[in-house]
């Protein structure tokens, strides 16, 4: 469904993805871990083109989405993307927050939108908050609501960009809880996440990346236990927490 | 003082009004609110212009905005007072010089307002909003500017003193504002300048103060609402 | 005034002769108003700012009362105040040698000064405020007193962190020479003035009005930014 070929950035003379080669496949959980400013954030922000990129060309159900003539709302629309800051509209109710977009974008009526607003934060397990304004939430209902809401747009898509990693711990569950349930539902993910629990968990596969490259790619379950690249095997020894 | 004030409050409140043009305090008043209303639009165009992605217009915009704010205010009235009979064509009056010309002073002033008021809800919210496929624009108008727009209300409640005073300039090309009348006041009665001067000051000391107090309590209120959503 | 002649625009107008002495004259004065001013400013905008931070109430409220005072009123009011009516305040032969002399620029000076000051005091006041209270504390324990604490360790500290919004009063003070022109001082905008309505022509010497001031604030700003280059504000 998605499609790196060789894609590279750089700031400057600062490289931040060197030539990044790899497939996603339809319905795939994918998670990509790695150290900080290993790039992992800068890629998924690709995807949905919030990061240009200086060469290669990355295909989404066979399109370049840098062809000259797309339509970048469009595409947008069509990946939903959760921030690691969450970035709720503070003006507008958990509701609104869900029907803006849609109704904006022409795809849905105000009722219709609505509906399908209060079925997601249902489906969230925020339904008795959707008159709250994001001021009233905490973290982890703050960041089921941004999930709430780019599902709103119905798309075949999610990226996640550390949708944990500014909560506080005792909301990091609920939230997971939330992203478990859109994986066993077939939905294509991509999550950048340090929570290696849920990577093993719930991915199909997890991608390794360091200093702007892809060294890893294997089945959580061989990530894990067997890690083959030496910068990856560092990786999880540093990030492991020590024996009781 | 007393018998001054008794004698000359209409004239000090409303000019020659209603056997003439509208003056004094009134004009300063209905001449600020005109100035700074007009001046909106522009100060928001022109703060949004200079946020723009787009080179072409942002570094234009921007010499305009820092050439306006580099320069006097009475520099812009002489400008407008000289030029725009030249450029339209017919004299334009004192009112209306001095209405273009804090349109344009201010407009400048407030488009920095407006540019620091969107840059200071951080980047997180626009690229939220792009991220779920809405235009630049449409960002703008359901997203930024009701954020931008309530933060700098105190900020234009002191626009709104600092135009009051602006208005003062209206004297030097004898627009019948508030500081013209006092003089006039003074030609008449003479031998009080010191009494005159001192009422025109508390004047627009009370005016000007009493405003910025609210914009002081709008700020206060403002800070007291719950946090935003993003976390630190 | 030129209604409707076409504008030929003719720079030699105003870069040599007559005019161009009356406007270069102009500019030098409004120099010096900016620069005296700034001399009496400064001191007294650090008195007024250490009386809004003194512990005793009466003082604080003295220097918030000159500062609310003086920031209400428009500067042209303050003008036309200190030149008309100041001066029938003062005793008899005072007053015949102030008009003999150049009351003027006397009154323009006293109305920038204070005008000034209020705002910059206003500034070294967040200044001082953003320098931490164990500052004041650290220096007392020494066994300074209260002012010679604020002299010695708290102003330098200040000081630094208030040059740049100083500087954009510097700036604002620049712009404000303009308004003296109401009282009869021939600075800049005055001579400009005048030049208009002996020439007919009010392009070329407002033209040159404009690119002074412009010059002058560009020098000011620049000032400004090498001087947060230079000296960056070192948090703690």
């Amino acid at each position: 469904m998605i499609r790196f070929e060789r894609v590279s950035k750089w700031y400057g003379s600062d490289p931040a993805l060197v030539e990044i080669d790899e497939t996603i496949a339809q319905g795939e959980v994918v998670v990509i871990c790695g150290p900080s400013g290993s790039g992992k954030s800068t890629l998924l922000r690709t995807v949905n083109r919030l990061e240009p990129i200086q060469a290669g060309r990355i295909e989404i159900d066979g399109r370049d989405i840098h062809a000259p003539g797309t339509n970048v709302n469009e595409l947008r629309s069509r990946i939903g993307f959760v921030f690691q800051q969450f970035n709720l509209f503070p003006h507008l109710t958990a509701l609104q927050n869900c029907t803006l977009a849609p109704v904006q974008l022409g795809r849905l009526s105000r009722s219709q939108a609505i509906e399908q607003a209060r079925a997601l934060l249902e489906r969230v397990g925020l339904a008795h908050k959707a008159d709250a304004y994001p001021a009233e939430l905490s973290g982890g209902q703050q960041q089921r609501v941004a999930i709430a809401r780019a599902l709103a747009q119905q798309p075949p898509l999610m990226l996640f960009d550390e949708p944990t990693s500014a909560l506080d711990p005792e909301m990091v569950g609920e939230v997971l809880a939330v992203i478990r349930g859109l994986a066993k539902d077939g939905m294509t993910l991509i999550c950048v996440t340090h929570e290696m629990g849920f990577a093993r968990e719930v991915a199909d596969r997890v991608l390794f990346m360091d200093a702007g490259r892809i060294l890893e790619r294997a089945p959580p379950a061989e990530f894990f236990q067997r890690p083959q690249h030496p910068r990856a095997q560092q990786f999880l020894v540093d990030i492991r927490l020590p024996l009781p | 003082m007393r018998d001054l004030i008794d004698t000359y409050w209409v004239y000090f409140l409303v000019g020659q009004y209603p056997k003439g043009p509208l003056g004094g305090l009134a004009l300063t008043l209905l001449l600020s609110a005109l100035a700074l209303l007009l001046a909106l639009p522009l100060g928001l165009a022109l703060g949004l212009a200079r946020l723009s992605p787009w080179r072409a217009l942002r570094w234009p915009v921007s010499a305009l905005v820092f050439t306006v704010r580099a320069t006097p205010l009475l520099m812009v009235v002489f400008w407008a007072y000289f030029g725009l009979p030249a450029l339209t064509g017919y004299k334009s009056s004192q009112f209306g010089t001095m209405l273009v010309a804090l349109v344009v002073f201010d407009g400048a002033y407030l488009a920095e307002i407006v540019r620091a008021g969107v840059q200071g809800l951080g980047r997180g919210q626009m690229e939220a909003a792009r991220a779920l496929g809405l235009s630049h624009l449409q960002a703008l108008r359901h997203v930024i500017l009701p954020q931008a727009l309530r933060h700098m209300l105190p900020s234009l409640v002191n626009q709104f003193v600092s135009t009051i005073k602006e208005t003062s300039l209206g004297y030097i090309i004898g627009l019948s504002e508030v500081s013209f009348i006092a003089t006039q006041i003074n030609t008449q009665v003479f031998t009080k300048p010191a009494q005159v001067y001192l009422w025109l000051g508390v004047s627009y000391f009370l005016l000007c103060f009493g405003l910025s107090r609210l914009a002081y309590w709008m700020q206060g209120r403002g800070e007291r609402r719950p946090a935003t959503a993003s976390p630190a | 005034m030129t209604t409707g002649r076409r504008i030929v625009f003719d720079p030699s107008l105003v870069l040599s002769g007559p005019y161009r002495d009356l406007l270069v004259a102009g500019l030098l004065l409004s120099l010096e108003l900016a620069a005296i001013t700034l001399v009496f400013a400064l001191p007294l905008a650090i008195g007024v700012a250490l009386l809004r931070v003194a512990p005793l109430r009466p003082l604080r409220w003295l220097g918030a009362a000159y500062v609310e005072t003086i920031r209400n009123v428009p500067l042209l009011a303050h003008m036309l105040f200190w030149y008309f009516g100041a001066p029938e305040l003062l005793p008899e032969p005072l007053k015949r040698r102030l008009y003999e002399g150049n009351i003027e620029a006397i009154s323009a000076v006293i109305a920038l000064t204070l005008y000034t000051a209020a705002y910059m005091a206003e500034d070294i006041r967040s200044g001082l405020r953003a320098i931490a209270p164990v500052q004041l504390e650290a220096g007392r324990s020494l066994g300074l007193g209260y002012l010679a604490t604020v002299r010695l360790v708290l102003l330098p500290q200040a000081l630094r962190i208030t040059v740049p919004p100083l500087i954009s009063q510097t700036l604002n003070l620049w712009k404000n020479t303009s308004i003296a022109t109401v009282i009869g001082v021939g600075e800049l905008m005055y001579q400009a003035a005048q030049v208009e309505s002996a020439s007919f022509r009010s392009f070329e010497p407002f033209a040159f009005a404009t690119l002074s001031y412009l010059s002058v604030s560009l020098l000011i700003t620049g000032l400004a930014a090498w001087y947060q280059q230079r000296y960056p504000v070192r948090q703690f």
